[in-house]
């Protein structure tokens, strides 16, 4: 299956402007449908191989998850892409999809808040267990003596 | 008795002052067999008393003690970052400061000096100051590189201690990002030198002491 083919089914799956961008197929959905997505493109596209997932903060306009998930033997790199809504932190989890989005969303909530709803065990992976916040996000230390680079 | 004050430091002639070759090693082989003093000896030695025969020489324990400590400091093996490389290379035979006595120990019980090479995060911290609180007195600390010195280029981060003299008293900061070998066996003399002064009633030595 090549990138067009893949970008015509999500368009005509889940009505939405999906198009060939920055190397992968970038397709942009609402909450809702974020595990119907994850879905369709391990068993409809074949994309098996769980590249990473990270978060973005878009300040006034809440934050976004993405996810990256490759066909390796065609080729083809979907890039799964939700914003979450101003305020909201909770997001449905890959995990049972992917084992691999396990540790990704642990990481994910450990630097953005982000609730990954359905995960088996979410805990801070990298802080400690004691860190107050969430690290990645904009709104986080004003007031450190040395505040983080923006 | 006669009590004489440490052997004058006389500078050597160089060969120039010399008439001929023959007189040349005429004077090394006398001073060979006449210069009894090392320069280690004179540096530790309070008095020098020539007695028939012989010579007797006399010092306080404080300094013996401090040039046995300052003879054989073994930095506990404790690398964080890419600095620990640098300090690798400086222990290997490349630079060799095992001729200093400084051994690389795997074991904070029994060593003299952690040398902090590189970036402490907050969750790191709490563990550098156990290993700290392991080793035996009287201890030492090298700051090693940027990071261990100020936080380096990830001050501004949100998980790196700002300079590891938060966590533990630093004696020695090495700058440099990362130090090389050279800078390090720097900061190893100039603890040396520390050291020597090291007194035992828990004062560290002043910045005018330090040299």
């Amino acid at each position: 299956m090549t990138a067009a083919e893949a970008t015509a089914h999500i368009r005509e799956r889940f009505g939405v402007e999906a198009a060939v961008g920055d190397g992968a197929v970038q397709a942009p959905v609402s909450r809702e449908r974020w595990q119907e997505l994850g879905r369709f493109a391990k068993g409809e596209l074949g994309c098996l191989f769980f590249s990473w997932l990270t978060a973005v903060d878009w300040k006034e306009q809440g934050l976004e998850v993405l996810c990256r998930v490759e066909n390796l033997d065609a080729g083809l790199a979907v890039l799964m892409r939700t914003k979450l809504g101003a305020g909201v932190s909770r997001c449905p989890s890959l995990t049972g999809l992917w084992r691999g989005a396990d540790w990704m969303e642990r990481e994910c909530y450990d630097m953005f808040g982000v609730v990954f709803e359905g995960h088996p065990d979410l805990r801070r992976i990298l802080l400690a267990e004691d860190w107050e916040g969430h690290p990645l996000r904009k709104d986080y230390a004003h007031d450190m003596p040395h505040a983080p680079y923006r | 008795m006669e009590v004489k004050p440490p052997v004058p430091q006389i500078p050597p002639p160089v060969w120039s002052d010399f008439k001929d070759l023959q007189e040349w090693e005429k004077y090394h082989q006398a001073r060979a067999t006449d210069d009894k003093t090392s320069e280690a000896l004179a540096s530790i030695a309070d008095a020098i008393h020539h007695m028939p025969g012989g010579w007797i020489v006399t010092t306080s324990t404080e300094k013996i003690f401090n040039w046995a400590r300052k003879s054989s400091i073994w930095p506990v093996a404790f690398g964080l970052a890419c600095c620990a490389i640098e300090m690798m290379a400086t222990f290997a035979s490349r630079f060799d400061v095992e001729r200093f006595g400084v051994v690389s120990w795997a074991s904070p019980r029994h060593s003299d000096l952690m040398i902090v090479s590189g970036t402490v995060t907050i969750k790191m911290a709490p563990m550098l100051k156990r290993i700290y609180d392991q080793m035996p007195d009287p201890k030492w600390v090298i700051s090693m590189g940027s990071c261990a010195n100020s936080g380096g280029p990830f001050r501004h981060g949100y998980h790196v201690v700002k300079g590891v003299d938060r966590v533990v008293p630093v004696d020695v900061y090495v700058p440099g990002c990362p130090p090389t070998p050279d800078s390090l066996m720097y900061g190893l003399l100039k603890l040396q030198e520390q050291v020597a002064r090291f007194q035992k009633t828990g004062t560290r030595p002043s910045p005018a002491d330090r040299g």
